[in-house]
């Protein structure tokens, strides 16, 4: 935390310390308190078709709001940093960063129905439609103010890493130009093998010589070998555990749809290295341990299970969610939750820039078709799986090529149906209701026919 | 001849009903075209169907295409997919590759050995590859959506229409008429389009054979005739290609009384 030496920071500092710390995040207690006790209480009816959603989701979301309420008191309190998703943050949260993750933002802009009007923005200003919704959305955001979270903090450092998509270079490019702030590019290899020691090393370099002198540079101070491990021990520990929550889903029925883990991996994503991150996650696992324990699936009749590939489509989260769980369907598994969690095992707190110089070489999008292919088979075969969703996403490039002859291979090879859904994970303008369920339905009558 | 199910395709070009006997053999048949209110239209076409048949009341109804949310009657709604399988599996008594092309939509279904719909591929979220495509070009150039085939088939050489856009190639056809371009030549570059797209379709789930043909489309010589140049495979129709989604849903309701 920056201390206050002037009489406008005591202002600052001052708020941060009563809107933030005292009444904000009393009310959230509270809120989330109670929201525990309502879901705590709540029972599946007759005619519900899922069951209540896991207790842990009240205390995610006073997680996610407590962040981005004190989000709005963040400058000139802490150094702030906007990071792509697959930015190496450790090193950033034990330099104390406040991190913002504007892919997550327009996630929940998306969630908010916020989406569509921010990426009409962008537009407006000459950013075309074909650029990742994402982009758009934050781009709008920036131009017009306009979040559902009250306030974004401006950046003070900007780190974007290519290991998911190139569109994040040329985003945050416009980002630094607009803030005028540092920005610090982390190039990763595409990988298409297994990575070779010079890329490792090629990575670290840019740690040592880019990224950590330009966030210490901008914090006002140097990074403490021993709170980074600490961050690392957390980071792993938190990730290791969502992977667990991720594989509680291998239980018939599965306690989770990947839909719940859409929004319960707020906090993996944007708070990692933080002990709250991790306990948060030990809670849900047991919670889920408990259901697996009485038998209680999250789907009530789950009679087929599938898998879902590439991002959620936010807008339309619940939606979806109740028409394949009205069939039967539960969605319990996919490889973007995965994500933050199958690199655990990378993760080593004895080595944390070395190991993370690895860790963010392998997100699954810097990495071969082929690859996620063999993910999405092991996927099948571990959670039993009676089929596939491919959602193309017409926004995510990088995630939706070689995503036809993925399906293929599926049908081809597993025998099992997969289902190639057209859309858009941001951009509502990009979704056809009718066909969409249409084409959703006559999936779930395969799987129905198949195991008839 | 006693009715045991009914089966309605609320298409978005035209609305079919299809009534079985027991054995799964149809009966009767209506077909009309498409009227902005599903509801009336499905409910007034059964009843019809019904009535000249001598139907009981009581017998179970499947619905399925565009509008089968919207089939107060139905018993049962069913995606197209699944009814198209399984009409055209009944009448023609095998499996294979099924293009259905309709009025909004292309489907490509591959059926098994035991009539279930195991992959499909369905056209992009436009017009673009079906039935509309036609006639709206149709309508363009004047020509009776029956002389389409014929025409085309006729044309010594094909105008290239480059646009797979229903609307742009429709601005396409004004320049090349404008250029003086031949009608019939420009139908058949129309087909060509038209069906590359199948063929990519078909592609993408796998041809197994035999290739077999059923929707509106094809009544159309033409997009046989390419189909099965494109493919290098024979192309079977059914007996009556535009009802094969509701005699497949009249299957599937007579199954509901089993
Ligand atoms: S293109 Fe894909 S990876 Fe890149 S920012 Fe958009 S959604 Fe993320």
């Amino acid at each position: 935390m920056n201390l206050p030496t002037t009489l406008s920071d005591l202002r600052v500092h001052g708020e941060h310390l009563l809107q933030f710390q005292v009444l904000g995040s009393t009310a959230l207690r509270v809120q989330r308190l109670r929201n525990e006790r309502k879901l705590g209480a709540l029972r599946m009816g007759p005619d519900d078709v899922l069951a209540p959603p896991p207790r842990a989701l009240a205390r995610m979301q006073e997680l996610m709001s407590r962040h981005y309420l004190e989000g709005r008191y963040a400058n000139g309190v802490r150094k702030v940093a906007w990071v792509t998703s697959g930015a190496p943050w450790e090193p950033l949260e034990a330099l104390g960063f406040f991190p913002v993750y504007p892919e997550n933002h327009a996630a929940l802009c998306g969630v908010r129905r916020r989406a569509e009007a921010n990426c009409e923005e962008a537009e407006a200003h000459g950013y075309s439609r074909d650029l990742c919704s994402y982009a758009r959305t934050d781009i709008g955001t920036v131009l017009s103010g306009e979040t559902p979270v009250g306030r974004l903090p401006r950046p003070d450092l900007l780190v974007c890493c290519n290991n998911i998509c190139q569109t994040v270079l040329y985003w945050y490019e416009v980002l630094a130009h607009h803030f005028d702030c540092p920005l610090v590019v982390i190039d990763t290899p595409f990988l298409y093998g297994e990575a070779q020691e010079h890329q490792v090393a090629y990575v670290r370099r840019q740690f040592d010589e880019e990224l950590v002198p330009t966030a210490e540079r901008v914090a006002g101070r140097t990074l403490d070998e021993r709170e980074l491990v600490r961050v690392m021990l957390e980071a792993r520990d938190a990730s290791q555990l969502w992977r667990e929550v991720l594989d509680r889903s291998r239980h018939r029925p599965a306690p989770m749809t990947a839909f719940d883990g859409f929004l319960l991996m707020g906090p993996i994503v944007n708070l990692r290295g933080r002990r709250a991150t991790t306990e948060f996650y030990r809670d849900l696992l047991a919670e889920l341990d408990a259901r697996v324990e009485r038998g209680v699936g999250a789907v009530a009749h789950e009679r087929y299970r599938v898998a879902w590939d590439n991002l959620p489509i936010w807008y339309r989260l619940s939606k979806l969610s109740k028409l394949l769980a009205g069939r039967g369907v539960n969605v319990v598994a996919s490889t973007y939750t995965y994500a933050w969690g199958e690199l655990a095992p990378l993760m080593d707190p004895t080595d944390p820039l070395g190991s993370g110089a690895r860790v963010y070489l392998h997100p699954i999008l810097n990495r071969s078709t082929g690859h996620k292919l063999e993910a999405m088979r092991t996927m099948v075969e571990g959670f039993s799986l009676d089929g596939v969703i491919l959602h193309s996403d017409r926004s995510c490039k990088p995630y939706s090529l070689g995503q036809i002859d993925q399906r293929d291979q599926i049908v081809d090879t597993l025998g099992v149906p997969a289902l190639l859904l057209e859309a858009d994970h941001n951009d509502p303008r990009a979704w056809s209701e009718e066909q969409s369920v249409n084409r959703i339905e006559a999936f779930i009558e395969m799987l129905e026919t198949a195991a008839s | 001849m006693t009715v045991a199910a009914l089966g309605i395709d609320a298409g978005s070009t035209t609305c079919k009903a299809v009534a079985v006997d027991a054995d799964g053999h149809s009966v009767g048949w209506r077909l009309e075209s498409a009227l902005p209110r599903v509801e009336a239209q499905t409910d007034a076409l059964l009843v019809a169907l019904a009535l000249e048949l001598g139907a009981a009341d009581g017998v179970p109804v499947v619905a399925t295409g565009y509008g089968r949310k919207l089939v107060r009657a139905a018993t049962r709604d069913v995606t197209e997919i699944t009814c198209h399988a399984r009409g055209v599996f009944a009448d023609l008594g095998t499996g294979g590759t099924l293009v259905d092309i309709g009025g909004q939509d292309a489907k490509v279904i591959r059926i098994d050995e035991r009539g279930r719909p195991v992959d499909f591929a369905m056209n992009d979220k436009c017009a673009a590859g079906t039935g509309r495509f036609l006639e709206y070009t149709a309508d363009r150039l004047h020509v009776p959506l029956d002389d389409l085939g014929p025409r085309s088939l006729a044309a010594p050489r094909a105008e290239h229409i480059s646009s797979t856009c229903t609307v742009f190639a429709e601005s396409e056809i004004v320049s090349l008429i404008a250029q003086g371009a031949d009608v019939d030549e420009i139908l058949l570059g129309l087909h060509r389009s038209l069906v590359s797209r199948i063929v990519a379709m078909v592609r993408g789930v796998g041809l197994t054979p035999p290739l077999l043909l059923s929707g509106g489309v094809a009544r159309n010589d033409a997009i046989r005739e390419l189909l099965g140049r494109e493919t290098g495979q024979p192309v079977r129709l059914p007996s009556a290609p535009q009802l094969m989604g509701a005699y497949g849903a009249a299957l599937l309701a007579l199954e509901l009384t089993r």
